[in-house]
């Protein structure tokens, strides 16, 4: 079914991505591990903007930017080179940001997502190279600010914003598209998501082809959600009640959950930019092919192959490879046991008990998973008690067969089992003559009585089957 | 034509002071420069490609390694506004 959008909304996103990963910042040597330092440690001149300090590339910073444009399906374009972008504000110490203006490293990509009906495609107009500027500390609310405190470790760090087209059409596409593009940054390992502001987002939304507003100040892909709901709703009400919306800029409060204007003066977007003179340009296109080879098989590929090679449902495939640690985790698992079996319980019931408790799968062991997975095709146990196995070892650790046999898990054996069932039927006469009078329900008793018996030991399928032939003897 | 307040505007983008007076000097200076750039606009550049840089090198590049940093107390050595470890400046908004 076709998603109508009532509300014609448009959403376009920019993402930036730290290269954290990277050992140093994009023009010093300054190191990029800064998280548990103290502020203004990894600073030198060139960070600082102190005069005459000049700035070098950081090579690696070009070649992972690469990789994000070609993984984003864009254009490694044949000359590319920086721009100043001219504003005073504290966190940028130079008084201009480095970053690229009309010829960015890479342009024209897109990225496929699950939309509202069905596979939908956005477009990347740009991912270009720049610094990140320090971290500015408020004291008290942005709004009633007292003063600010800036640490510049952040400074200088390479810095990849991705821009797409206002091609999504609701906040839940908008989530969609981050978690996509977050997986694909996480299987090119060039940035480590889970570092506080590693990936940071602003969004333009528009309703009904009206003025932008441009939202800013979004750290997660839940914020992103809550913060395009609000906003949507915020611009409706503007229109319901005669107004109109005005092009602006708004912070979002993910505490408050609310976006707030922040009233900049009209000069805001007044940049200058020019090529930056301290940097030569860059032709780096003719190493796209070396750059490629580098590329790791990238979410879709993979999900692709997953369906083909182990024989999976799509759904399963998708799954699987959200995550590469959970794609490799399950290629590990199907290595050992048979990848059909070990499938659905990769796939669902680990996945499902981790999500639960917000774990990942670096929680349970390949080993583990295998042996409890063979436990079940051998027998062993039954499928209830191999989910019961799982969430004793997430729970309270320990190994798969010393909580075997601490439940007392280990199935009955089959003689076991037909006693149970002669006297389950010696003792219910009633129950059977009913079912065979007709009454089907009284069979659901009678395998009751028997796994009541076995405590539960027994496999239920395989007991109603012992019923069922005992009574018709 | 450069105007007066498109000078005041410059001045205020660059955060430098100009008094009226000065503006309108200013104005008939940035004139005489604009005025010479019309000259180079005429002329024909067709077949020159754009100059990005004046060195006309490409690929400058450093590698991936760690240089040592300043100190957090020379970083902030030439400021008397701190607080924390961190620069100090006015509120922003």
């Amino acid at each position: 079914m076709a998603y109508h959008n009532p509300d014609g909304v448009m959403i376009g996103l920019e993402i930036h991505v730290q290269l954290n990963k990277l050992n140093t910042k994009m023009f010093c040597g300054c190191s990029t591990k800064y998280h548990n330092d103290e502020p203004n440690s990894h600073v030198c001149p060139v960070c600082l903007g102190l005069p005459g300090s000049l700035p070098v590339i950081n090579e690696r910073a070009v070649e992972a930017a690469m990789k994000i444009g070609l993984a984003l399906n864009c254009d490694i374009v044949p000359q590319t080179q920086f721009h100043r972008k001219n504003y005073f504000y504290p966190d940028l110490p130079k008084g201009f940001q480095t970053t690229q203006y009309d010829f960015p490293i890479a342009s024209k990509g897109k990225v496929v997502i699950e939309g509202e009906d069905g596979e939908h495609v956005i477009g990347i107009t740009r991912a270009h190279m720049e610094e990140d500027p320090g971290r500015l500390v408020h004291i008290g609310s942005i709004d009633k600010s007292k003063g600010t405190m800036i640490d510049y470790n952040r400074s200088g760090i390479a810095l990849i914003e991705i821009v797409s087209e206002p091609d999504m059409r609701s906040p839940k596409e908008a989530r969609r598209f981050l978690d996509k593009l977050r997986n694909i940054i996480e299987y090119l390992d060039v940035c480590d998501t889970t570092l506080e502001g590693a990936m940071r987002f602003d969004a333009n939304v528009s309703i009904g082809g009206g003025s932008r507003a441009e939202v800013k100040n979004i750290s997660s892909h839940k914020g992103a959600e809550k913060a395009l709901l609000f906003e949507i709703v915020r611009q409706k009400n503007m229109l319901r009640r005669g107004g109109t919306v005005v092009q602006e800029t708004r912070h979002f409060d993910e505490a408050r959950g609310v976006t707030i204007s922040l009233r900049t003066k009209e000069q805001e977007h007044d940049y200058r930019y020019f090529p930056e003179p301290d940097l030569v340009p860059m032709r780096v296109a003719d190493r796209t092919a070396k750059v490629v080879e580098t590329l790791p098989e990238l979410p879709d590929a993979k999900r692709e192959r997953f369906t083909k090679e182990y024989d999976m449902a799509d759904m399963h495939a998708k799954a699987l490879t959200s995550e590469i640690r959970t794609a490799d985790y399950y290629e590990e698992v199907a290595a050992k046991v048979d990848a059909k079996v070990c499938t659905p319980w990769v796939a669902d019931v680990l996945k499902g008990e981790l999500n639960y408790r917000d774990l990942t799968v670096e929680s349970f062991k390949v080993d583990d998973m295998v042996e409890i997975i063979e436990m079940v095709t051998q027998d062993k146990i039954t499928e209830k008690s191999a989910v019961e196995v799982i969430r004793a070892i997430l729970d309270s650790g320990g190994s798969p067969l010393d909580i075997v046999k601490e439940k007392g898990l280990i199935k009955v054996e089959d003689d076991v089992v037909s006693t149970a069932v002669s006297e389950v039927l010696k003792e219910n006469e009633a129950a059977v003559a009913d079912y065979l009078g007709g009454k089907e329900q009284s069979l659901n008793f009678l395998v009751g009585q028997v796994m009541k018996k076995t405590r539960g030991r027994a496999d239920a399928v395989q007991a109603r089957e012992m019923v069922l032939e005992s009574i018709n003897k | 034509m450069i105007t007066k307040d498109e000078v005041e505007h410059v001045g205020w983008l660059a955060r430098i002071e100009i008094d009226e007076q000065d503006a309108d000097s200013y104005a008939a200076h940035l004139n005489t420069v604009l005025e010479y750039f019309g000259q180079l606009d005429e002329v024909d550049t067709e077949n020159v490609d754009p100059t990005y840089h004046v060195v006309d090198v490409v690929n400058v590049f450093r590698e991936d390694v760690v240089t040592e940093s300043l100190t957090q107390e020379e970083a902030l050595g030439n400021t008397k506004s701190k607080q924390d470890g961190h620069f100090k400046a006015p509120k922003i908004m």
